[in-house]
């Protein structure tokens, strides 16, 4: 069944096909229609779920820690400010290895309050052990979203997933998005099936005290998880596309091939630069664009496979690490340390701040003329 | 390999794919002994022991069992001495742990 949906609707929709046990969410803008439909959908009995109301973000994400420990799956989403409320739950979700669905849609920090797009929210989220993917498009914020239980509840993974949507750009745009038929969602996505739980039966406690004795283990076996993930999110991608017809993997490649730029980005710029690729490969420029959906984990072995060919590569990051760069642009870097290639960091698009085809043809053009730096910045007034 | 102790119930996690994915106990408290980290170890005078039960009262663990006289399970106090400090009589003394 297709229908034409704004991405955070996509999102409800998403949780909702893939049969959540438990919502706890708190509302926050622009991810607060996820939460509104889904609140109207679980009321009117479309989704057999509880849904906890709670009294902030905090609560919310304590609530689906409680709630997944227990054997439920399940989900919420937030924004920003949002999800820096949640902190140190975020953590706990990780170290506690509950494989949460979790969509955030990305807004700048705030003060200066813009309710725009800006993933400095998410990346400040980069060292908690979460996964990490981010949205093109509506199809892809549902299609992730089943993809992401499938990957976080696999027994040799159980770590929490961000779903990264921009800002008004997907959450309040809509799109045309097939939502499939649920038996055959149902087969890809069977019910979450705990490894450990907790159970009057068979007591036992959960996050508990840990010496130094074993607590290096447990952070060994979470970055051990990050590795297999790799596999697990490549498998799934092709799982999915022999049932549904669409491949996903931790990146994407667009026009790279041949190509003698390429610009790396994530989210909904990465469709921007498609359609700057197709426009200045008219006037004979040989560039590419390169997709990263997965931020965490970083898919390295993808980068290099997909970068190393380049004479020069450019990254783009709507979010900045004072102090250094961009962060996509850092971990691409590294990614790409002892092959020699000139790499450019592009900061663009902060507080939702539009991103044109333009920018990204002057960002090619800068890259053409001028030497490389860490961080240049796109579009500041001077 | 995770090691079943002669104790029957205790189990001792040497390598990390003995460990659990998560900081979750590998069962009840029956088996989770707590008491390592003790280094004073309450000792009952049964002689001066008047069977008030101020210390099983007081045992935060509670690691006392209110048996006549009080009996302390030693697999999980922690040695935090209250009821050396509460008892009414004087009747627990203490030695260090590891002599
Ligand atoms: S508080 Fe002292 S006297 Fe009372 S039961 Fe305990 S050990 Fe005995
Ligand atoms: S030392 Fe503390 S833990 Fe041990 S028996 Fe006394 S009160 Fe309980």
């Amino acid at each position: 069944m297709k229908k034409v949906l704004t991405g955070n609707f996509a999102a409800a929709y998403g949780a909702t096909a893939a049969k959540v046990n438990v919502v706890a969410a708190y509302p926050i803008t622009p991810q607060t229609t996820i939460v509104e439909i889904l609140s109207e959908i679980v009321a009117d009995g479309h989704l057999k779920a509880d849904f906890i109301k709670v009294e902030s973000e905090h609560s919310a994400l304590a609530a689906c820690i409680g709630a997944q420990a227990a054997g439920a799956r399940t989900y919420t989403a937030t924004s920003a400010q949002g999800l820096a409320l949640m902190h140190e739950l975020i953590h706990w979700a990780a170290r506690g290895r509950l494989p949460i669905v979790l969509t955030n849609v990305n807004r700048a920090m705030g003060p200066g309050w813009s309710i725009w797009a800006d993933t400095t929210d998410s990346i400040s989220e980069r060292d908690t052990g979460w996964m990490q993917v981010y949205c093109e498009n509506n199809q892809e914020v549902f299609d992730t979203i089943l993809m992401s239980y499938k990957i976080a509840e696999n027994e040799d993974i159980l770590l929490p997933q961000l779903v990264n949507l921009d800002a008004f750009f997907l959450s309040h745009t809509s799109q045309v998005v097939d939502m499939y038929d649920q038996k055959t969602i149902d087969s890809f996505l069977p019910p979450y099936k705990p490894t450990i739980k907790l159970d009057v039966e068979n007591p036992r406690s959960f996050g508990a005290l840990t010496s130094p004795e074993h607590y290096y283990e447990f952070s060994y076996k979470i970055a051990m998880a990050h590795e297999k993930a790799k596999q697990v999110i490549a498998d799934t991608g092709r799982e999915f596309k022999k049932i549904f017809g669409r491949e996903y993997g931790m990146t994407e490649s667009y026009r790279c091939d041949d190509a003698e730029y390429i610009l790396v980005t994530y989210g909904t710029i990465a469709g921007t630069a498609k359609d700057a690729v197709d426009r200045m490969r008219e006037k004979g420029i040989k560039v590419g664009a390169f997709k990263i959906r997965y931020f965490r984990p970083f898919p390295v072995e993808d980068v290099v496979a997909g970068l190393s060919h380049a004479k020069k590569i450019g990254v783009i990051d709507r979010a900045v690490s004072y102090g250094h760069g961009g962060a996509f642009f850092t971990e691409s870097k590294a990614a790409m340390y002892g092959h020699d290639i000139p790499m450019y960091g592009f900061i663009a698009g902060l507080g939702g701040r539009d991103v044109s085809i333009e920018d990204i043809s002057g960002m090619v053009g800068h890259m053409q003329h001028q030497d490389p730096e860490n961080m240049i910045w796109i579009g500041v007034k001077k | 390999m995770a090691k079943k102790t002669d104790k029957a119930e205790i189990i001792i996690l040497e390598t990390a794919d003995d460990m659990p994915p998560m900081p979750a106990s590998m069962g009840s408290m029956r088996v989770n002994k707590t008491a390592s980290w003790r280094s004073i170890r309450p000792i009952i005078l049964e002689d001066k022991c008047r069977r008030c039960m101020t210390c099983w009262k007081f045992c935060p663990e509670p690691a006392i069992y209110p048996t006549d006289p009080p009996t302390i399970d030693y697999d999980f106090c922690k040695g935090c001495g209250i009821c050396i400090n509460e008892c009414p009589f004087d009747a627990i003394t203490s030695e260090k742990e590891g002599k």
